[in-house]
């Protein structure tokens, strides 16, 4: 695994610096205020199934986790507070590397999360931090560090999507059908994380995620699903390379595109509604992924999406409406863990090479009504999140 | 919830009923006896009647009311994480909605007077339509008590009515689960269909989270009479249905047949009924193609005036005794009329109020039709399940050559609340 991506994720302004280092190089660069001393690394060894953390209590201030990747998979590593709200993550960890995160912490109780596959909830190892606590913010504060941790989450997503578009348009080049397929889903994982984002952008949607059906005489089939259709129903990579080739180029503009986004709560809010849409419209009903069967990997991706917005505005939320907080907090994790039942298993059945999710054609009809019932029950709420914290 | 009106809306001050109600110019007052009180009266019969129904009682509207025009009816399965508190919430935020809308008012805050940067409480569909005698009734599935794999849920499992006791399996069931049973029910019946789907539609979303709708099925045009007010409809096969049902005005028959007494068990049904469910699929095409002697035989009475076979008129008592010339039976020994008759049934009588349904034609292009078969009574084990036995399988009812029953329900449906109170209040004490 040589693609990185890093995050910066923000949280309580101005008290954070979480940094991603390079990860084998061991170079860091430090922006922020540095704070405490130096404090011992706090080892972290994230394995298939344990989440071993060297300590469960901490003094407040920086701190820096040394992670091993144990796991026969790439994986993530996050720092949780209260309300799943993240507080530093370094993903797409390969198996047998090491990578630093760190992270100032204020007084409180946080979860280490390790995700073997990058999806779900992962394995939690709480952790406790005593000291300074954070001064409380006002809301205007706590919508704007709201924002600007989001926005780094799109950035990092966009440019994570850069990394393995760029990949699975090599594994193509190569005329490699297999690894093509198996390159497929992490690129789709990232594009349904901020799907709103690029379509904000008019056309650029369609040419990265259009379907067979949205194709006219003028407007030519491309984009991932073309690819799909020809590497997972015409099993060829024939015709294939220039539309990888313009495909890598639609999400480079993408990744140009983002930095001029104006990210506001109200849109963060609308953006999260409609990836719930999302789900609900084509990835439920397996429409979005026709030859791959890999909807459940857009559905994660969407939901990813959808609460990363959530958790960042829930401060916020939290002083306005703390019943729809509680609601959230319970239908999102219901929602999670039952996406968590549904991971396939090399050699199992309905398992998909590169795909953390079993096929769509997997599921049962009750499987599936008992996941569209989850959509169902966010929606309602989700809806809900523009009109709080605009003050609607 | 701050309650928005449709009284005080956009309607210069007039509710909708009220509206309606002098628009239609037939208003009249005086309720149908029996009846659940009403405000406004008028015929009842025909879309947009402006008159609502009174909510509050002690008994549940929608039984004893006149049957409606139409029906939107939900089966509801709560989520398997479902607490007992999350079940009592939603039946108190039920419970509040139906009677808004039953009102003929919006749900919550509205459906245009909440923030606008808010999805509205109330779905719309039903602004400037009358309250079209809209009644919302709730029942309680077998599974509400006693899940499938036998867990009490809820901790209520030892409140449950034996009167609730599973149906058994009847000769020729074609039963789909899909389409059966079900933890908790609704029924909605208005003589406006849109103003019944905006009930279940709102029900059903404010249940997001903690129930979703296993099943639903429309009904669109009424098959019993449940007053003497009524004339009697025909089915989809053309006859009458309902000329023998149990009539609201008989207070007497409601009491002995339909509602739960004092000490039949558990006081909290006091007051309710037992509703019993069954969606029978016509076979339309064969019985289009049936002669009319041979379909008035199979049914018992004629097509034209709906009279038992040997007499005139529709209300004439039905002589089963009766030969003809021949010597054989005027009234065939499998006919319907026969089979389905309280004498043939050690007295048990039903109140039906089951409605017609067409949801469009099957994979064969045959028309998915037929009737969803609803009725009222106090003990379905002496009432619905006898009267089934008599008619179910090859050798009895001569109609079984042409329907075939698909979907089965059976719910315990509480007394009526007061204001104040909720739906089931006195079995989650």
């Amino acid at each position: 695994m040589t693609t990185r991506s890093t995050r910066l994720a923000a949280v309580t302004v101005p008290a954070v610096v979480a940094l991603l280092l390079a990860g084998c190089s061991g170079q860091s660069s430090a922006t922020g205020t540095a704070q405490a001393g130096a404090t011992e690394p706090i080892a972290v060894r994230a394995g298939d199934t344990a989440c071993e953390v060297a300590t469960t209590s901490l003094a407040a201030g920086r701190h820096t986790f040394e992670v091993e990747n144990t796991a026969s998979q790439v994986t993530e590593v996050y720092v949780y507070a209260t309300g799943d709200r993240i507080v530093g993550e370094v993903e797409n960890v390969g198996p047998a590397t090491r990578r630093s995160l760190i992270v100032d912490l204020t007084a409180g109780d946080y979860q280490v999360a390790c995700k073997p596959g990058m999806v779900g909830n992962g394995i939690r190892t709480p952790l406790s931090v005593t000291g300074g606590a954070a001064p409380s913010q006002t809301t205007d504060q706590n919508l704007r560090a709201a924002v600007d941790s989001y926005r780094s989450y799109v950035r990092s997503e966009t440019r994570a999507l850069v990394d393995t578009t760029a990949a699975f348009a090599t594994a193509i080049g190569t005329g490699n059908v297999d690894q093509a397929r198996q390159a497929y889903p992490t690129a789709r994982l990232h594009y349904e994380r901020i799907e709103p984002i690029a379509e904000s952008f008019g056309d650029l949607d369609p040419l990265i995620d259009m379907r067979a059906d949205d194709a006219t005489d003028g407007t030519p089939f491309v984009g991932f699903h073309a690819l799909e259709q020809l590497l997972f129903e015409r099993n060829t990579v024939v015709g294939a390379q220039q539309l990888a080739a313009d495909l890598t180029a639609n999400v480079g503009k993408l990744d140009t595109l983002v930095a001029t986004v104006e990210f506001t709560p109200l849109m963060m809010g609308n953006g999260a509604k409609s990836l719930l849409d999302e789900v609900a419209k084509s990835k439920v009903t397996g429409e979005e992924e026709r030859y791959s069967r890999i909807d459940l990997v857009d559905f994660a991706g969407n939901v990813d999406g959808a609460k990363y917005v959530y958790t960042a505005l829930r401060p916020a939320v939290l002083a306005k409406d703390p019943q729809l907080v509680t609601t959230l907090d319970q239908r999102f994790s219901v929602l999670v863990e039952l996406l968590g039942t549904h991971m396939g298993k090399a050699g199992a059945p309905g398992f998909v090479p590169g795909s953390p999710y079993v096929s769509y054609d997997a599921l049962t009809p009750d499987d599936v009504k008992a996941l569209a019932v989850e959509v169902d029950a966010i929606s309602e709420p989700l809806g809900r999140l523009s009109g709080v914290v605009t003050g609607g | 919830m701050t309650g928005h009106d449709r009284r005080a809306g956009s309607a210069g001050g007039i509710s909708r009923r009220r509206l309606f109600g002098l628009a239609g110019g037939a208003a009249v007052v005086g309720a149908a006896a029996g009846a659940t009180a009403t405000t406004l009266t008028r015929p009842a019969s025909g879309a947009g009647s402006a008159q609502s129904i009174d909510f509050f009682g002690p008994h549940q509207a929608g039984i004893a009311t006149p049957a409606q025009d139409r029906l939107h009816f939900a089966a509801f399965d709560l989520r398997p994480a479902a607490t007992r508190q999350e079940l009592t919430a939603l039946l108190a935020a039920w419970t509040e909605a139906a009677a808004r809308m039953t009102a003929g008012d919006e749900v919550g805050a509205g459906a245009v007077s909440g923030s606008p940067s808010a999805p509205p409480d109330d779905t719309g569909e039903a602004l400037d339509l009358a309250a079209a005698r809209l009644t919302v009734t709730i029942g309680f599935g077998t599974s509400l008590f006693t899940d499938s794999r036998g867990n009490d849920r809820f901790g209520i499992a030892a409140a449950r009515p034996p009167q609730l006791a599973d149906l058994p399996g009847f000769p020729g069931d074609a039963l789909v689960p899909a389409i059966s049973g079900g933890d908790l029910c609704i029924q909605a019946c208005a003589d406006d269909p849109q103003v019944a789907v905006h009930a279940v539609r709102n029900l059903a979303r404010i249940a997001h989270g903690t129930a979703s709708v296993r099943w639903s099925q429309l009904g669109f045009g009424r098959t019993s009479s449940t007053s003497t007010s009524q004339s009697t409809p025909r089915n989809m096969m053309g006859f009458k249905d309902g000329t023998a049902n149990i009539k609201a005005e008989d207070g007497a028959a409601m009491d002995a047949d339909v509602w739960v007494q004092p000490g039949d068990g558990p006081d909290w049904m006091t007051g309710g009924s037992y509703l019993v469910t069954r969606r029978i699929r016509m076979l339309i095409e064969p019985w289009d193609s049936t002669s009319l002697t041979e379909q008035e035989r199979v049914i018992g009475r004629t097509k034209d005036t709906g009279a038992p076979l040997g007499r005139s008129a529709e209300f004439d008592p039905i002589d089963f005794g009766a030969a003809g010339s021949d010597g054989a039976p005027v009234i065939d020994m499998k006919a319907h009329v026969r089979l389905a008759h309280a004498s043939h049934n050690g007295g048990a009588l039903l109140l039906r109020r089951g409605y017609s349904f067409v949801d469009g034609t099957d994979d064969l292009g045959r028309l998915d039709a037929g009737l969803f078969f609803m009725a009222y009574q106090r003990d379905p084990r002496r009432q619905f399940v006898v009267i089934q036995r008599s008619l179910a399988g090859k050798f009895n009812d001569a109609l079984n050559e042409y329907i075939q029953h698909v979907g089965s329900g059976l719910f315990a449906c509480p007394p009526g609340v007061g204001p104040g109170s909720s739906w089931g209040r006195g079995l989650f004490v």
